[in-house]
């Protein structure tokens, strides 16, 4: 197996590790803005801030890991993603800017400030929406690639239907994921008003979250029909994702196993992300880059996989002793440290 | 007037990125140092005004490395936007440092976390003492690996080009290029130097407005000692790079000291101008001193601008940053050698007015010392993006949207400069140390603050 191989498949477990805890994150933003307009926030917001406050700039660093792993692995990928998205990056930069700053700012600074509120609330649903855009521009058709340089054609991007409903996915799922984790980290902490207002939140996404999902499948099949085909190699994959789905619905329904639930949410998304990335392969971008061409030479693959390992050495254990001493700590999520 | 196409605009636009950027850097390396000594002189002479020392601190430095952060990802994805051609080349020499920087920032933020919620979650205060060291690693890591990449931009090295084509490829010679151990000892020792020079400022202004004076006297003793010991170490580390730039980039020193005819025995130009035949005046000239600078040798010979072709000489003004930068830092390493010197000698009074007042300068001058060293050193490059392999301008974007984005950064940086200073205003002034103190002691026994 080559690095391209390994090379790709670390950088999309890191995609999906960001996937998950930046959706938490970013839903968990937007519903204490939610329940702050509706006067609700008394249920739940100190629940929300006590999950937040340790672990915002860990979410940010996954998505750094990404893509600088992006352009270590492939550097080709900067020369076409860099061109392409310097407009949807630079927002993307500009609202990820905003919203971590303006966190910070509001958590230690000056408390339930509503503009920082409502910026938390707004740019947790906007980042996901401008950054599923690099992953429609993947798909190919959105790029004019000549001598002169890579060009992204915005009219095309802005109204194709397979890129809004990547964007209308991104939204519903990020807003099921945070509002499942919730409920579950409601019910560690024992915070009776909170899971029953959470639950009924996961319960209410789950539907637009099936629903967006069949629409990108049908979306592709017009925009991409060769990856489309692709996919239904992989039936059984996006299968167990659906089973998964139903398994953690009807847990978090019948109000038990909120931890096993959110596992099953874990493996719906785990599988959905990589049926669609392996059934990609070898394209990373349809249909300029691919994984083999655009790998890094062997002595910087080598390099990059020796620094991930021991890197990893040094982070597994910290990362368990900060979800010991905060996440899974009983006290902690009680509020009694 | 310069033409502003997309390359001039990705210049601009990655110049105001790292400008902002390294005042949040510079402390997010350097304070935690600081922190770190606070609290565990704190700890061993049971003096609480250092721990609260250590939390003040701690707490500022949050919101200075929440925008660090943000300002940190800004630069790390302009890179990839701005210079596509620069990364897609380049990535395949050096993306290792790149890469391992993640991680040295992955593992400060872990303990950062930690450190930052359990001050008084411990039975032995030692034990969160220790947290702040994994911070310290990771953040002068993190300076280590971003500037070995700098350090490669100017002495490329770990690889062979034939035929435009790159091949043995070496990272670990990339990355411990020529420029690096200099560079490295550089901005680190400057960074800790400029830190804990603003913490000096800080308190020479509480101590000016007669607030907190028991507290504001133990924190100046040791920021402006520290200040003495590091900027000593970086006026070293200059030396050093002087003599790095003679040796392996003799362009950038040349430029820097408008040093033109190669010659033995040259003289160091000090401050000046250039009229518009290139001729120096209302200079201070130090007969041979350059040669000295560059090779510790009166005598020896150093590489004047004749010997580089003229399409690559970099532009001549940054003489002034270059002296700007010494002058700054040799004023620093006076005011604190001079506090300090009045701290031993009994009769002597250093908390007097012109004594604070001088100190209250050297935290902002050594911000701008760093800035003048970044200009002189990324200015002092041109036209190269990577010495010898890439100009500037074939790195760049062909993109035709870079301007609008120079403005929505803009934007970005004021909204995020302002706020900042809201914020750090709003924690510190309704907060004196000497009622937190009083509020801390009746808190104990109850878990302290969060």
């Amino acid at each position: 197996m080559g690095y391209e191989y390994i090379g790709i498949t670390v950088l999309w477990v890191f995609l999906y590790g960001y996937l998950i805890v930046a959706s938490v994150d970013f839903g968990a933003g937007f519903f204490a803005y939610y329940a702050r307009r509706t006067n609700k926030d008394h249920i739940m917001n100190k629940l929300i801030s006590r999950y937040l406050s340790p672990v915002w700039e860990v979410t940010n660093v996954f998505f750094v890991f990404f893509f600088v792993g992006l352009v270590g692995f492939f550097p080709d990928m900067a020369y076409y993603f860099g061109q392409a998205l310097l407009i949807p990056g630079s927002i993307a930069i500009v609202l990820l800017a905003i919203r971590g700053s303006f966190y910070a700012f509001e958590s230690y600074g000056s408390k339930n400030n509503s503009v920082f509120m409502f910026l938390y609330g707004a740019t947790g649903l906007l980042i996901p929406a401008s950054l599923s855009t690099a992953l429609t521009i993947s798909e190919g058709g959105f790029l004019n690639v000549t001598e002169d340089g890579v060009r992204l054609q915005i009219t095309e991007l802005l109204l194709s239907p397979y890129s809004w409903s990547v964007v209308l996915l991104a939204i519903v799922s990020v807003l099921y994921i945070s509002s499942m984790f919730l409920s579950y980290y409601a019910h560690r902490a024992g915070d009776k008003d909170a899971l029953s207002l959470l639950r009924r939140y996961a319960l209410f996404w789950s539907i637009p979250t099936i629903i967006a999902s069949m629409t990108v499948f049908i979306a592709m099949s017009q925009h991409n029909p060769e990856h489309f085909d692709r996919l239904f190699d992989y039936w059984w994959v996006f299968g167990l994702s659906v089973l998964f789905y139903l398994v953690a619905v009807f847990l978090v329904y019948s109000e038990k196993l909120y931890g096993f639930a959110f596992i099953a949410v874990m493996l719906q998304f785990l599988f959905a992300f990589f049926g669609y990335g392996v059934s990609k392969l070898p394209y990373l971008l349809y249909p300029h880059v691919t994984i083999s061409e655009s790998v890094t030479p062997d002595a910087m693959g080598l390099a990059l996989v020796v620094a991930f390992i021991g890197g990893l050495l040094l982070l597994i254990p910290s990362l368990v002793m900060l979800m010991r001493m905060f996440l899974f700590d009983a006290d902690y999520i009680k509020g009694n440290k | 007037m310069i033409e502003l196409d997309s390359v001039m605009l990705s210049r601009m636009l990655t110049a105001m990125t790292l400008i902002f950027h390294i005042i949040f850097a510079t402390v997010g390396v350097g304070v935690p140092v600081m922190i770190s000594i606070a609290e565990l002189i704190g700890i061993r002479k049971k003096d609480k005004y250092y721990s609260l020392m250590a939390k003040r601190w701690a707490r500022g430095f949050t919101i200075i490395v929440a925008v660090g952060v943000v300002t940190g990802t800004a630069i790390g994805l302009q890179l990839s936007l701005l210079w596509p051609s620069f990364m897609q080349l380049a990535g395949k020499v050096i993306a290792l440092p790149l890469f391992m920087e993640t991680f040295a920032f992955f593992f400060e933020a872990i303990f950062l976390g930690a450190y930052l919620y359990t001050w008084d979650r411990f039975k032995n205060p030692m034990t969160h003492w220790w947290l702040s060291i994994p911070i310290i690693i990771g953040g002068t890591l993190s300076a280590f690996f971003i500037t070995t990449v700098n350090a490669f931009m100017n002495t490329p090295a770990g690889f062979d080009v034939e035929d435009g084509v790159i091949n043995a490829i070496n990272p670990l010679a990339a990355m411990f290029n020529p420029a690096t151990p200099t560079k490295v000892f550089h901005v680190v020792s400057s960074a800790y130097m400029t830190s804990a020079a603003i913490l000096a400022t800080i308190a020479a202004v509480t101590y000016l407005v007669k607030r907190d004076q028991e507290y504001a006297k133990r924190a100046l003793k040791l920021t402006v000692t520290a200040t003495l010991v590091f900027s000593i170490s970086t006026a070293v580390a200059g030396d050093l790079s002087a003599k790095f730039l003679a040796e392996h980039q003799p362009e950038k020193l040349a430029a820097g000291e408008w040093h033109f005819e190669t010659e033995e025995g040259a003289d160091l130009v000090l401050f000046g101008t250039l009229n518009d035949d290139n001729e120096i005046t209302g200079e201070i000239r130090l007969p041979k001193a350059l040669s000295f600078l560059a090779y510790g040798n009166f005598d020896a010979e150093v590489t004047g601008l004749d010997k580089i072709p003229d399409d690559e000489e970099p532009p001549l003004f940054i003489h002034y940053f270059f002296d700007l930068m010494v002058s700054i830092g040799m004023f620093v390493l006076l005011i604190s050698g001079l506090y300090v010197l009045m701290t031993y000698v009994k009769k002597w009074n250093p908390h007097n007015k012109l004594m604070l007042w001088a100190l209250t300068t050297i935290g902002p001058l050594s911000m701008l010392a760093i800035e003048f060293g970044w200009v002189y050193a990324e200015i002092g490059r041109q036209p190269w993006i990577m010495r010898g392999f890439m100009k500037v301008a074939e790195g760049a974007t062909t993109s035709p949207n870079v301007g609008a984005m120079f403005l929505l950064f803009f934007l970005l940086y004021f909204v995020l400069g302002i706020g900042t200073l809201v914020v750090l205003r709003k924690m510190f002034k309704d907060h004196p140390a000497e009622v937190e103190l009083e509020h801390l002691y009746t808190e104990v026994g109850k878990g302290g603050e969060r």
